[in-house]
């Protein structure tokens, strides 16, 4: 049963529609929904999910389409009517109380003197034209929005550097700016570390990780995933770590990044080269082998490189990075032994992540431990998941992928598709690990535990030998508070690990002394 | 600037969550709205961008003639006799060229109101028929120097006031409003509505030509000034302007005016009708654009008007040509016993005032009229506040004193129209769809985007 309406010329944000069909979907009968305007896009989107009815496939660009399936026609009406309602509802008064919105780029110029960031998020096809405005007007730019050509990225990075700016992104999630969490980002102490990403989990992971440990970022500077390919050739990684560089407040610097195109590799190494400073790299699933300089240090994961930069941070010796991992896999290792030991058999490990730089990272450190891991997003092509909804052997799956999350939230917010995949992966009698994330900070989902909990508990109930294992990346000072995460996942039967990497060790090791029995 | 060593402050666009981060941890930030932009062909616009030196220029110039200019009221005159091509059988209406068949209702009443008023037709029927035949030519006021609010209708024989743009010499016209009630405009063609214009030529028009030739000039463009602080925009409301206009023309007509009789019929026809003197701040609107026109490579706005059909737009650097597309039907406060199904699609030459700088656009100088776009002062300073984004640059002259007198908002930049998404929004009288049923309310509206984005797209194709 599938009901469809169109609004004609009705412009909605795409995340405010997102957050309508959420809100939908959890309506009583509702089966699936799609709130979206009736791009071509968006019409192939709703295509795969079946809800491209014949008036959908009629609207044009412009045109806001509501399409719900319901057990009933009742039912299809009600989530009718409450889109409807929903999308009425006037947005509510911001977060800084009941101050004026800007009428646009100039007006909002006028209004905040001195401004000197603008943070990007409208749909993608428009976000390229606004960022160029903003770089006109000496703005800083950080460009949330995905979907925007490459051509147009080169060209907004080749203005920027020009001019000296930042352009974060395009699909760029997160960044610290003067100690200020921008988009989705941790409450992080301010410190001396300047970080560079090309990965926004990784971003995530590395500043959490360093400020935990007690050292403090400068900077984070997010330069979206397709800076270090050819195409767009580290234009953004490089003039971070120039800015960086120069900046008195950062001591040391610390580069995160997925195994960049072979000849950005070498801008980046030449740059590297030249900085009077510090600097950690971790680029994950590729190997740095080449000494630069002697203070570069390379590291193989994103702990291993926090920890680093925490050591030259801290005024360290850098043996104490290794030394913290060290204790860490001993106590791993006591723990693996006693969850490996209520298992009859040893089976497969399923890695359900939301945070798609751990998804890389995992692949890094399980062969350690188990081969033959397959992943939606392998870092070697031939392991690549034939169908990411069907899992067999050891997985790890990045649900944050477009196939994921095409019309609706990032699995950081929303946890419903991940929630019901825990329950049936877990229930499958083959999977004795299951190995998840949970990313807290600003953006994220506000209400991790009571989103989470009934899904691992039921899948608990329905496989006794089960593991789960957590990382938990997050900070006190995050609105959501990392200990009492930690505490309610602990309460709950998971073991939480203080980062990914020490996640996957422990994943791996309660595999693989379950496979000695 | 170092980003590193300043206060951080962040321009959000998009998700509005965004902002709690920033307010945790004490950083100002400003929410911006976002609207798609009005055409989808992006290479036009990064055209538009790669001319925007030369566009920069030409606006500046056609921007500065129309601040410049400088209205006067200095004459009247019989329409056959002053306005430029004006003809026997020739009738101007309001908006963009438009023929008899597509005419919508009250455009089709006031136009068998001036054949009847004419002497032409000598009922309803005869000047219906008369009207279609073909042997009544239409034209657009605006392609005359002329402007009409409503159905904007001009016969040989009316009168119009003259006004002068002393500083560029060129000059516009407009006939006298007739009040409120059945009146032609509104498309109302019964004997009362003619027996008024026949008034209007035989007795207003005589005396006020009189008492301007005595005064010489009337200085329009001060007195606009000071009705924006009195709480006018001067298109929706003209109580103020109205007010001034009186103050200065009774001396005169007090002067001129050879019968006591006349004088007092006159000054309180104009004193009971607050909206005289739109008339006059349409023809001063008139009078600057045109100065603004044929700029080449300008994107300046000079014309926005509306025939009750379609909504029309000509831009400085396209010379003659029209840009349309169907006109709204806007949203309005209706007079009891009428709703939106009663009411034409959006009909007038008024919007001239919001083209240049008035009407809508100045509505946070007009407080008492809030309640047409949502009750507060604060929604009417936001709308204001919206068409700063779309235009070249502000008033020198006529200013807000609620934006601590800053100047209006003046010069609709199409490039910016069809980037921001923003329209330009305008202050209207809503006419009922039937001819001769007259006003049923009034409010504001939104342009259309049609015209704007072919306007754009035009522009930006032919630049070289």
């Amino acid at each position: 049963m599938i009901k469809t309406i169109i609004k004609k010329g009705a412009y909605f944000d795409s995340v405010a529609l997102m957050q309508v069909a959420k809100k939908l979907n959890s309506l009583n009968g509702v089966l699936d929904s799609a709130v979206v305007m009736a791009t071509k896009e968006n019409k192939g989107i709703i295509k795969a999910s079946g809800l491209l009815t014949p008036e959908i496939l009629k609207a044009g660009d412009s045109d806001l389409a509501v399409a719900v399936s319901a057990k009933s026609p009742a039912a299809a009406e009600a989530a009718l009517k409450a889109a409807d309602e929903l999308l009425a509802r006037k947005p509510a008064r911001s977060a800084s109380g009941g101050d004026r919105k800007a009428a646009g780029l100039d007006d909002a110029v006028k209004m905040l003197d001195g401004a000197n960031l603008a943070v990007i998020s409208v749909a993608g096809r428009y976000a390229g034209a606004l960022a160029a405005e903003c770089l006109e007007k000496d703005l800083n730019v950080m460009l949330f929005s995905d979907n925007v050509p490459v051509e147009t990225e080169v060209a907004l990075k080749r203005a920027a550097v020009k001019k000296g700016l930042l352009l974060m992104g395009p699909d760029c999630g997160t960044a610290i700016i003067n100690g200020a969490p921008i988009a989705f980002a941790n409450s992080v102490r301010r410190g001396n570390i300047g970080v560079v990403a090309a990965a926004g989990t990784g971003l995530q992971e590395v500043t959490a990780l360093i400020s935990n440990e007690g050292a403090g970022i400068s900077q984070a500077i997010g330069t979206g995933g397709r800076d270090v390919k050819q195409e767009v050739g580290g234009l953004m990684l490089l003039q971070a770590l120039k800015l960086l560089a120069a900046d008195t407040a950062t001591e040391a610097l610390l580069i995160v990044s997925k195994p960049p195109h072979p000849a950005v590799l070498k801008k980046i190494m030449a740059a590297v080269k030249l900085i009077k400073k510090p600097v950690v790299a971790v680029f994950l699933g590729g190997e740095i082998k080449e000494r630069i300089k002697e203070d570069f240090y390379p590291a193989k994961t994103l702990e291993e490189a926090a920890l680093k930069a925490v050591c030259l941070g801290k005024g360290w010796k850098l043996l104490r990075a290794r030394e913290i991992i060290y204790d860490m896999n001993l106590k791993a290792g006591e723990l693996a032994k006693k969850e490996a030991a209520r298992k009859k058999k040893a089976s497969c490990l399923r890695g359900l992540y939301s945070g798609g730089t751990f998804v890389s990272e995992a692949q890094v450190i399980l062969p350690e431990f188990i081969s033959g891991i397959r992943s939606n997003a392998p870092l070697d092509k031939k392991f690549k998941l034939k169908d990411s909804l069907r899992l067999s052997g050891h997985a790890v799956i990045d649900l944050g992928e477009d196939e994921f999350t095409v019309g609706r939230p990032h699995p950081m917010i929303d946890f419903s598709l991940r929630n019901k995949m825990i329950v049936s992966e877990g229930a499958k009698p083959e999977v004795s690990v299951l190995l998840l994330d949970l990313v807290l900070g600003y953006g994220s989902n506000l209400r991790p535990l009571e989103d989470i909990l009934p899904a691992i508990t039921e899948a608990f109930r329905r496989n006794r030998e089960l593991s789960v294992v957590a990382s938990v990346t997050g900070t006190e000072t995050d609105p959501q508070v990392r200990s009492k995460v930690v505490k309610g996942l602990e309460a709950a039967g998971v073991l939480v690990m203080p980062s990914n990497a020490a996640a996957c060790r422990l994943a791996g090791e309660i595999i693989r002394q379950g496979a000695r029995k | 600037m170092n980003l590193f060593e300043s206060e951080l402050k962040v321009i959000n666009i998009g998700l509005e969550s965004f902002r709690q981060g920033l307010a945790d941890s004490g950083v100002k930030s400003v929410q911006a709205q976002f609207k798609p932009p009005l055409s989808g062909e992006t290479e036009l616009f990064a055209r538009a961008r790669r001319y925007s030196a030369r566009i920069d220029k030409a606006n500046k110039k056609a921007f500065g003639r129309v601040l410049a200019a400088k209205p006067a009221l200095i004459g009247m005159g019989r329409a056959l006799d002053v306005i430029p091509g004006m003809k026997k059988d020739l009738i101007l209406h309001a908006g963009p060229p438009i023929a008899w068949a597509r005419m919508c209702g009250p455009m089709r009443g006031g136009i068998m109101a001036a054949l009847m008023y004419e002497g032409m037709a000598k009922n309803p029927r005869e000047a219906e028929k008369l009207a279609a035949s073909g042997r009544i030519k239409y034209s657009p006021c605006h392609e005359h120097g002329a402007v009409g609010p409503m159905a904007g209708i001009i016969s040989a024989s009316m009168p119009v006031f003259i006004v002068k743009n002393e500083a560029a010499g060129n000059y516009a016209y407009a006939t006298q409003n007739e009040g409120l009630g059945k009146v032609l405009r509104y498309g109302a063609y019964s004997p009362e509505v003619i027996d008024r214009l026949k008034w209007m030529e035989t007795a207003l028009y005589p005396t006020l030509k009189a008492a301007i030739e005595l005064l010489g000039r009337i200085d329009l463009k001060t007195m606009v000034a000071q009705a924006l602080h009195m709480g006018d925009e001067v298109h929706n409301r003209n109580r103020a302007g109205t007010s001034l206009f009186y103050r200065a023309i009774a001396p005169a007509v007090i002067k001129t005016c050879p019968d006591t009789e006349t004088a007092a019929r006159v000054l309180e026809f104009i004193n009971g009708n607050d909206h005289f003197f739109l008339n006059l701040s349409m023809a001063l609107s008139k009078a600057s654009l045109d100065a603004g026109r044929d700029v080449k490579d300008s994107s300046l706005v000079v014309v926005m008007a509306r025939n009750g059909t379609d909504f029309g737009v000509q831009l400085s650097g396209t010379g003659g040509r029209w840009f349309t597309g169907p006109a709204p039907v806007p949203d309005a406060l209706y007079f009891p016993g009428y709703t939106k199904a009663d009411a034409n699609p959006d009909i007038g030459d008024s919007a001239i005032t919001e083209t240049n700088g008035l009407g809508g656009f100045a509505i946070a100088a007009a407080p008492a009229i809030v309640q047409f776009v949502g009750g507060t002062a604060a929604d009417a300073m936001s709308y204001t506040l919206a068409m700063y984004e779309i235009t070249i640059g502000e008033s020198d002259v006529y200013k807000i004193p609620y934006l601590d007198f800053r100047g209006t908002p003046t010069g609709i930049d199409v490039i910016k129209a069809a980037r921001t998404g923003i329209l330009p929004f305008i202050d209207t009288g809503v006419a009922h769809k039937k001819a001769g049923v007259g006003q049923v309310g009034a409010g504001v509206l939104s342009a259309p985007p049609e015209p704007f984005a072919l306007a754009f797209e035009y522009f930006a194709k032919n630049l070289k």
